[in-house]
């Protein structure tokens, strides 16, 4: 099988819709496939790697335990809106796992690495 | 060149997979080929055989059937997103115990792993209704 660099591109906040859960899903699966996967989240999106997540009252699992088996999936280049996070009012400490802080005007060429971006 | 269509928008309430539908004849027309269709997330509404519309309306499922005749599509609908919200073969339907089944014909449930496939497989891949 050849190797295609996947990116999973995601930007809604982690409850409230499944997209957080399904950009995982899909992150792990190509992952499982063998192809190099790399996680981009944008907007609210970075919320979904926020520290401490508490959603047992809503009845919902915690993201932060799937996020953290991200690494035994060789999946470790995450890359974090800068200006997302800030407009946020957080920073990379906030997050559960390290992540690379990227800029906007960086975005076009972290996308041209990849050979397909799955936006989620 | 070959293209990859994900579809994750449901056929009613958002335009994303009608566009989809669009996105894939023209496709065809220009004479590309299209390696597979798969239904992801609401996406997988596209594949009920039981949606029923006004008469001056035309049903999405139909017409993604009647794509999938005509240039012999595959068709692959997201077996763990379907089953979650209750599209299902008969094989499903019998593994989980239910009495009916709703999956149109045309349609086939798989894993996740026939998306990393068909993305391996194809020249382009084009995403609708992401970001929800």
């Amino acid at each position: 099988m050849s190797t295609h660099r996947f990116l999973v591109m995601t930007r809604s906040a982690p409850y409230g819709t499944s997209a957080a859960r399904d950009a995982l899903e899909t992150a792990l699966t190509c992952s499982v496939f063998e192809q190099p996967v790399t996680l981009l989240f944008l907007d609210d999106g970075v919320f979904q790697l926020l520290k401490g997540q508490a959603p047992a009252s809503i009845e919902q699992k915690n993201l932060n335990a799937m996020q953290q088996s991200l690494p035994l999936y060789d999946i470790e280049r995450l890359y974090v809106s800068k200006r997302a996070l800030e407009l946020r009012g957080l920073s990379a400490a906030d997050l559960i796992l390290p992540v690379e802080l990227i800029d906007d005007a960086a975005l076009p060429a972290l996308l041209a690495q990849h050979d397909t971006v799955l936006s989620i | 060149m070959i293209f990859s269509i994900i579809v994750q928008a449901p056929p009613v309430q958002s335009q994303g997979a009608e566009t989809a539908l669009r996105f894939t004849r023209a496709v065809l027309a220009a004479g590309h080929q299209v390696h597979r269709v798969f239904f992801y997330r609401d996406g997988i509404h596209n594949g009920t055989d039981l949606a029923s519309h006004p008469q001056d309306e035309s049903s999405l499922p139909a017409q993604w059937q009647a794509l999938a005749q005509e240039h012999n599509l595959d068709l692959v609908v997201c077996i763990a997103a379907a089953v979650r919200r209750g599209i299902v073969n008969e094989g499903e339907a019998k593994r989980y115990h239910h009495e009916h089944w709703n999956l149109a014909p045309g349609f086939e449930l798989s894993g996740l792993g026939q998306l990393v496939d068909t993305c391996l497989q194809a020249d382009r891949v084009v995403t609708f209704g992401g970001r929800s």
